[in-house]
């Protein structure tokens, strides 16, 4: 039997019982709609990292105290009292693949403004900090060289803590109180959003000199971390390896030892965000599976309801000439047929949920036409493994009892 | 897709002379739980080309079990059945199936159309099988409908046809792949009288016009006397094999009886 008329007959078995076969169909709709969408979802949200980590420059490198993992044990980083000016120093000094480093120490207070407070993050850091950032001004000047030196009571707002404490005043020339201490707000900064690999809400920061932060909050001589910018996306590779050399000589660390610090560069930043997300993908794109087998298996029990019905059909079938390879073509072609419309809807819906994802609930979508394409042959997989069995059980009736069934 | 046409499974071509049907000391069984039902018990007959045979018996004496081992959709239990000279034990499930399609037409009791499918394709289905091209099925087709008398009904459903019509389809299905062999298991059991007597009709003419080999079962007297040769069957055995003198022509008795409304 040719391939055309097959498909018609199947067409035909299918358009009989309408709804029946829409039900039917409805698994692999759903299948390959929630496979496309919740793929777009995962590359969607993949793309926006991939952008967030390079509007913060694929140069930038981060240097912490510390370590990532000492003898099996990871801690976190920051804990440990080696890192301190005279290496930052040094870096600038040192390390020719470098073009910008800033000191960098944190703590976290409650800033005063009048009757309002807000508990924040205080950034302590010097004025390269933005250059390096890519993070420019809204709004009044940066601290400078002078103000680390004399460790001056300024401070530059992130938008959060505008928004929180100067409702409508203009912050810049204003008083607050930090620790009891008060700080002449100078600048404010742009806003900059959210990120992962910077922590949730970069705006909710207050940044101001390091030495300020060491001298008059943690009275400490340490530092936690410091800021780096490669001469280029290419050269931070060749930073990383001079900041190493630079730090393990002045911390006096030979081979077997770990290091008191790590380089973290943000090309390995990108990487780790890129596997995790494409874990997630994958995870997301597993759990939509499911319902495509659970499809098949849809079609599976309704195909066998169908044999069991059409079992005279068969027999007539079979009486005037049809082989077992006709009739199980016949039924695994309407398993088929079945699962590839579904499968056809699916990829409609599976789009239309991806162009209202981002307009409903704001997230991003990247549609994938890979994802598109192995849900398709997913569906005419599923269509023939779950079609096979009924099909084959419809070829192997005897066909006088076929006949004679009622 | 596998095809059938480039390897024939039977070189039947050669065997133009042999005799269409042979059946040497078949015995058929059926087991039911404990109990053995012996259906058919040392059946030889041998039935030449352009014989058209009547097989009659009561209800229950084996006369379906022997067509149905004609039309090669059973096997015997024991002997021999020789379709044109081939032994048909000798021949695999799609051999078998080819036989069915190309070499036999079947005819049953209920018709046995496909429905919601019209009477044109339920006719074209056996060419189908056979292969044969769309233009080709549907015009072999046509002339099959219009040899039973139903070329205006080609777009009708089963039910939107009457009885005799419907038989009348499976009849048109039946020929439609030319075959030299037709098999009728009671076709009249659900007609009446006059749309019995049209059928046989259609039969006569078949085998005398076409020079088919016709077997049909019925146990009504007055139908077997349209045919040439009658056996009867009693307890899955044959009783008597004889001429039929007094032969009916179905033209003539149809002229006798009154006209109804089709
Ligand atoms: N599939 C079967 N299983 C068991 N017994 C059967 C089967 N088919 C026929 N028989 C038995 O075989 C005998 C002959 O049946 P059948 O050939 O149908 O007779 P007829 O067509 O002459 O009425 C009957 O006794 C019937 O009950
Ligand atoms: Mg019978």
């Amino acid at each position: 039997m040719e391939l055309m008329a097959t498909i018609r007959i199947a067409l035909r078995a299918i358009a009989r019982n309408k709804l029946r076969s829409c039900l039917t169909s409805l698994g692999i709709i759903i299948g390959v709609g929630a496979v496309i969408a919740m793929v777009a979802l995962g590359q969607g949200a993949q793309h926006q990292v991939q952008q967030q980590i390079a509007a913060m420059g694929s140069n930038v490198l981060f240097v912490g105290s510390g370590t990532m993992n000492r003898g099996g044990v990871r801690l976190g980083w920051g804990n440990t009292k080696t890192l301190v000016y005279d290496d930052v120093a040094a870096i600038r000094r040192e390390c020719p693949a470098v073009s910008m480093v800033a000191a960098g120490t944190g703590t976290s207070a409650q800033i005063v403004f009048g009757n309002d407070n807000w508990y924040t993050r205080i950034t302590g850091t010097e004025p390269e900090y933005l250059d390096i950032r890519a993070w420019p001004l809204d709004e009044g000047t940066n601290f400078t060289q002078d103000d680390v030196q004399t460790a001056a009571n300024v401070a530059v707002i992130g938008d959060t803590v505008r928004k929180n404490l100067f409702p409508a005043a203009d912050p810049v020339g204003q008083t607050v109180r930090i620790n009891s201490l008060p700080f002449r707000v100078i600048g404010v900064l742009s806003v900059k959003g959210s990120s992962v690999a910077m922590g949730n809400d970069q705006d909710d920061v207050i940044l101001m000199p390091y030495t300020t932060v060491q001298k008059k909050m943690n009275g400490t001589q340490w530092l936690a971390y410091a800021m780096v910018s490669a001469q280029s996306k290419e050269a931070s590779f060749a930073a990383q390896g001079q900041i190493e050399g630079v730090l393990r000589d002045r911390h006096r660390i030979r081979q077997p030892q770990d290091d008191d610090f790590f380089v973290r560069n943000m090309a390995d930043v990108a990487d780790l965000y890129d596997q995790q997300t494409t874990v997630m993908t994958l995870l997301l794109a597993s759990i939509a599976s499911v319902s495509l087998i659970v499809g098949g298996i849809g079609i599976m029990n309704i195909m066998l309801v169908s044999v069991t019905e059409r079992t005279r059909e068969i027999g007539i079938r079979m009486a005037i000439g049809a082989t077992e390879d006709d009739v199980q073509r016949q039924f695994l072609t309407e398993a088929v047929v079945l699962s590839v419309m579904g499968g056809a809807i699916g990829i409609v819906s599976g789009l239309a949920l991806s162009f209202l994802i981002p307009r409903v609930l704001g997230w991003p979508v990247s549609i994938s036409t890979t994802a598109i394409l192995i849900a398709v042959l997913f569906s005419i997989a599923v269509g023939v493994f779950f079609g096979y069995y009924p099909a084959r059980k419809a070829a192997r009736l005897n066909p006088i009892e076929a006949l004679r069934y009622e | 897709m596998a095809t059938m046409t480039s390897t024939p499974p039977v070189a039947f071509s050669e065997k133009e002379t042999a005799v269409p049907i042979r059946v040497e000391d078949v015995h058929k069984y059926y087991e039911l739980g404990d109990t053995r039902v012996h259906a058919l018990r040392g059946i030889s007959v041998e039935i030449a080309h352009g014989e058209f045979v009547a097989v009659m018996g009561a209800s229950g004496s084996g006369k379906s079990t022997f067509m149905n081992i004609l039309g090669c959709l059973d096997g015997p239990s024991s002997g021999k059945y020789l379709l044109e000279g081939t032994d048909v034990s000798l021949l695999n499930k799609r051999e078998l199936a080819a036989i069915r399609n190309r070499k036999i037409g079947f005819v049953f009791q209920g018709f046995n159309l496909l429905s919601r499918t019209t009477a044109l394709e339920n006719a074209e289905l056996p060419a189908i099988y056979a292969r044969i091209s769309e233009q080709e099925r549907i015009s072999r087709a046509k002339e099959a409908l219009a040899m039973v008398g139903l070329a205006d009904r080609a777009e009708h459903f089963p039910s939107q046809l009457s009885g005799g019509q419907q038989q009348r389809v499976a009849i048109a299905r039946a020929l439609v792949n030319r075959p030299a062999i037709l098999l009728a298991d009671e076709p009249t059991g659900n007609l009446d009288s006059r749309t019995s007597v049209e059928v046989m009709e259609i039969f006569q003419k078949l085998n005398e016009e076409r020079g088919l080999t016709i077997v049909l079962v019925t146990h009504e007297h007055d139908i077997a006397q349209f045919a040439k040769r009658s056996i009867v069957f009693r307890d899955g055995k044959i009783r008597k094999d004889e001429a039929i003198v007094n032969r009916q022509l179905a033209s003539e008795v149809l002229r006798t009886l009154p006209a109804l409304e089709d």
